[in-house]
């Protein structure tokens, strides 16, 4: 006779639940990242994911929104395995299999930030809640980045920046749900003040002139920080309202202040009529302490170095990147954007490419479209093959980091759009400071 | 002293400017009563006339290289200019003085544009209140400036100065002053002398011709002149036209100092009313002694050393100005009795 009993033990059903519930319960977790599927907004449910595209269709900076726009729906087409593929032949490393993100077809909406703060965050609310956008990108615009981040943070919708160069983006304004790949006015200074040195010498008095607003106090603040350093002197710094048309009242004054070197902490058309005026008065035909007088453009763009003409031949200034690199990532861009549209990409339409891409990748790698997740993906991402060298998005503020190019306006152009000379690409290490230096909070990864 | 002359320039030539759009907008207000917003634009689409002339002359006949390729991989394009095929050397010569030959073209062309925007839209509202002339006039403008805008698109598009018209003038050397002293652009000096012409030719068109007199008499008592038989409305569209031709004109000119955008009328719109308040409504040589004043102060403002004393000076001094001469005058400089005050 035997003990053993027949039918079911109680640890047998003890065992049996336990591994069920670990099958049934946990496993799927394991296994499947993401699968745990929690609620979050716009989580999408059916065969297409949706981006939202903020940028100004309107106002002063209409002309770059269109190309940031181009450079979104190239991204689009490339990310849904339309196309060329551009950068998705030379990012690395790369999750994306050009079937759109984690099986589900991109698709987009669009939004005019009108480069206002009001109207973007109400064009970026709009695409959230009505459209179900999963992400916001885009603008042109330090006070519009910094405006929508803030409210991309309170609705739980990461927000990667288009266009933004003040500190205060990644600085005391970063949120946890903003990214910017862009560079901002810091790295400007620190790589521009090498070249000052070099091409002007330490002796230098140097007059700012700088547009009212926030990008513009960032400018002005890292430039003399950058060129005091270097034993400049620093003569005025005069705010300009910001759209003044006429500058010529601010400029007049230069030419008695026993300054040497004009700084313009103006971008878009306060660029163009500052520069253009600067060059009229004849300032750079000047001899002022026994050196040539000198006009520096901290922030170039080539779109709008289109708008000054032949007034911007041999000045130097910074930008995020040029269409002329020469690096793989750089080339297949451009070689995808001008196939498709007839003209280069200007660097609004670059930074705005990498931002949509950068995104559709962490979620692919993240294997879900969970914001927390997807932030731990982009936090500390080290990557390369997108132009500017090998980039990290640090983690501490969500700032790209990579090479940062000084450029001079090109005294000989080939073409309409040949107007930037790359005369030096400054490596990373050379523009990275701490993540302290500019106060902040990240804030939550939670939002309720 | 050479801080000082030179900011005296610079309001002469920032007056030139505002004295001339104020010029049109009164004249306009003292013979047809139209407060018109959109005259601002009237001074963009002046400058696009030289945009489009200059666009037209570096038209390009394009041909697809067959060898060489673009850096993006298509075909590369070779490009010749039509106006060199047709004039040879004598091209570039059109082109470098692109901006003041574009006159000739602007005059017709805003003449036109005057009147077809007088017969339009505007004569439609001549009875109704201010408010509305105000309203249809600011949508009219905004209209004009996102159509620009969508044929040009939204950058401002550069006009070079012909070659020779480049450079500085020594002004200083003038006052006894050390060499360099006080240097001055050579276009910025002809816009001054450009505006003083065409003001005085506006003012000799008014007081020396027959035209210009029943105009004259027109703004005085309208009825009155109607009365004699004198088709007045016909002769108030011509001076429409003429008003769209000074604005436009000084547009083309301005083109060199301020590339052209299609928000370049509104950047003037605002002042230039402030500046015929402030000379007085209805009141040509008022809007012309106001614009050199109002440029003038706000040049002097604009010193650091102003702005030290006072920050932001610069950008309210205009209005702090106005609002001081309306305390004082409130027809303004050289208003008169009886206009706006009903």
């Amino acid at each position: 006779m035997s003990d053993q009993k027949k039918g079911v033990s109680r640890r047998k059903v003890i065992k049996t639940g336990a591994a069920g519930i670990i099958g049934a319960g946990v496993a799927p977790m394991v296994f499947t990242r993401g699968a745990w599927a929690q609620e979050f907004r716009n989580n999408p449910t059916g065969s297409e994911v949706t981006f939202g595209l903020n940028v100004p269709q309107t106002g002063a900076y209409a002309d770059e929104g269109a190309d940031e726009l181009r450079a979104y729906e190239l991204a689009v087409k490339h990310i849904n395995g339309e196309g060329d593929g551009g950068m998705l032949n030379t990012m690395q490393p790369l999750s994306l299999q050009g079937n759109g993100i984690n099986g589900k077809k991109l698709a987009y909406v669009t939004g005019d930030t009108q480069t206002k703060s009001d109207a973007a965050r109400d064009s970026a609310r709009r695409m959230i809640e009505r459209d179900g956008a999963i992400m916001i990108t885009g603008g042109s615009s330090s006070g519009v980045a910094v405006a929508v981040q803030s409210l991309c943070q309170e609705m739980g919708i990461i927000f990667m920046a288009g266009l933004t160069h003040s500190n205060d983006t990644t600085g005391k304004d970063k949120r946890r749900y903003g990214f910017r790949h862009f560079f901002n006015t810091h790295m400007s200074g620190a790589a521009l003040a090498p070249v000052l040195s070099a091409e002007y010498g330490n002796e230098r008095k140097a007059y700012h002139l700088t547009a009212d607003y926030n990008w513009g106090w960032s400018q002005e603040g890292s430039l003399i920080d950058s060129t005091e350093a270097l034993g400049w002197e620093t003569t005025a710094a005069v705010r300009t309202p910001l759209g003044a048309g006429d500058f010529s009242q601010y400029i007049t004054p230069v030419l008695n202040s026993g300054a040497d070197v004009l700084i313009l902490n103006h971008y878009g058309r306060d660029m163009v009529n500052s520069l253009t005026q600067a060059v009229q008065f004849g300032l750079r035909d000047r001899q002022q302490n026994g050196k040539n007088f000198e006009i520096v453009v901290p922030l170039f763009s080539r779109l709008m170095a289109q708008g000054a003409g032949e007034n911007i031949k041999g000045i130097l200034g910074s930008t995020n990147w040029n269409w002329s690199l020469q690096d793989a990532g750089s080339q297949a861009f451009v070689k995808s954007f001008g196939a498709e549209y007839g003209f280069p990409p200007s660097q609004a339409a670059h930074t705005c490419y990498v931002q949509a891409l950068l995104y559709a990748d962490a979620c692919q790698r993240a294997g879900t479209f969970y914001p927390p997740e997807v932030i731990r993906a982009l936090e500390g991402f080290k990557f390369d093959g997108m132009g500017n060298g090998p980039t990290e998005y640090r983690a501490e503020d969500h700032q790209c980091f990579k090479d940062v190019l000084v450029v001079r306006g090109n005294q000989n152009p080939t073409s309409e759009f040949d107007l930037l000379e790359v005369i030096q690409e400054v490596p990373r290490a050379q523009v990275e400071y701490d993540a302290a230096i500019f106060g902040g909070e990240l804030g939550p990864y939670e939002v309720s | 002293m050479d801080a000082i002359l030179v900011q005296f320039l610079n309001g002469l030539d920032k007056g030139g400017a505002y004295a001339l759009i104020a010029l049109g907008l009164t004249l306009v207000f003292g013979t047809l009563g139209v407060v018109n917003f959109a005259h601002g634009a009237l001074f963009m689409l002046g400058s696009f006339c030289a945009v489009a002339f200059r666009k037209l002359l570096l038209l390009e006949r394009i041909e697809l290289s067959e060898t060489e390729l673009s850096p993006w991989g298509t075909a590369l394009e070779i490009r010749t200019p039509y106006v060199n095929e047709i004039f040879g050397a004598y091209g570039d010569v059109l082109i470098d003085w692109s901006v003041p030959i574009s006159i000739l073209v602007a005059i017709p062309i805003m003449l036109l544009i005057g009147i077809a925007m007088e017969r339009g839209l505007i004569k439609h509202f001549y009875k109704r209140p201010h408010a509305e002339q105000i309203l249809v006039t600011f949508g009219l403008a905004i209209v004009l400036g996102e159509i620009i805008k969508t044929i040009f698109g939204a950058n401002p598009i550069p006009q070079p100065m012909p070659e020779v018209l480049r450079g500085t003038a020594d002004i200083g050397v003038l006052f006894g002053m050390a060499e360099n002293a006080v240097t001055y652009p050579w276009w910025r000096m002809i816009y001054f002398l450009f505006s003083l012409s065409l003001i005085g030719a506006v003012f000799a068109f008014l007081r020396f011709t027959t035209f210009g007199m029943v105009v004259r008499a027109g703004m005085a008592d309208r009825e009155m002149v109607g009365l004699l038989g004198v088709d007045i409305d016909r002769r108030f569209t011509i001076v429409f036209g003429i008003a769209a031709v000074v604005a436009g004109l000084a547009g083309v000119m301005y083109t060199p100092i301020l590339p052209p955008v299609n928000t370049l009328g509104m950047d003037f719109l605002v002042l230039s009313f402030v500046v015929v308040v402030v000379g007085g409504m209805g009141s040509l040589p008022g809007a012309v002694a106001a614009g050199f004043l109002l440029g003038i102060l706000q040049s002097f403002a604009s010193l650091p050393e102003v702005k030290a004393i006072i920050p932001g000076i610069d950008q309210v001094i205009i209005y702090l100005v106005a609002v001081v001469i309306l305390l004082v005058r409130p027809r303004g400089l050289l208003g008169k009795s009886g206009v706006m005050e009903n």
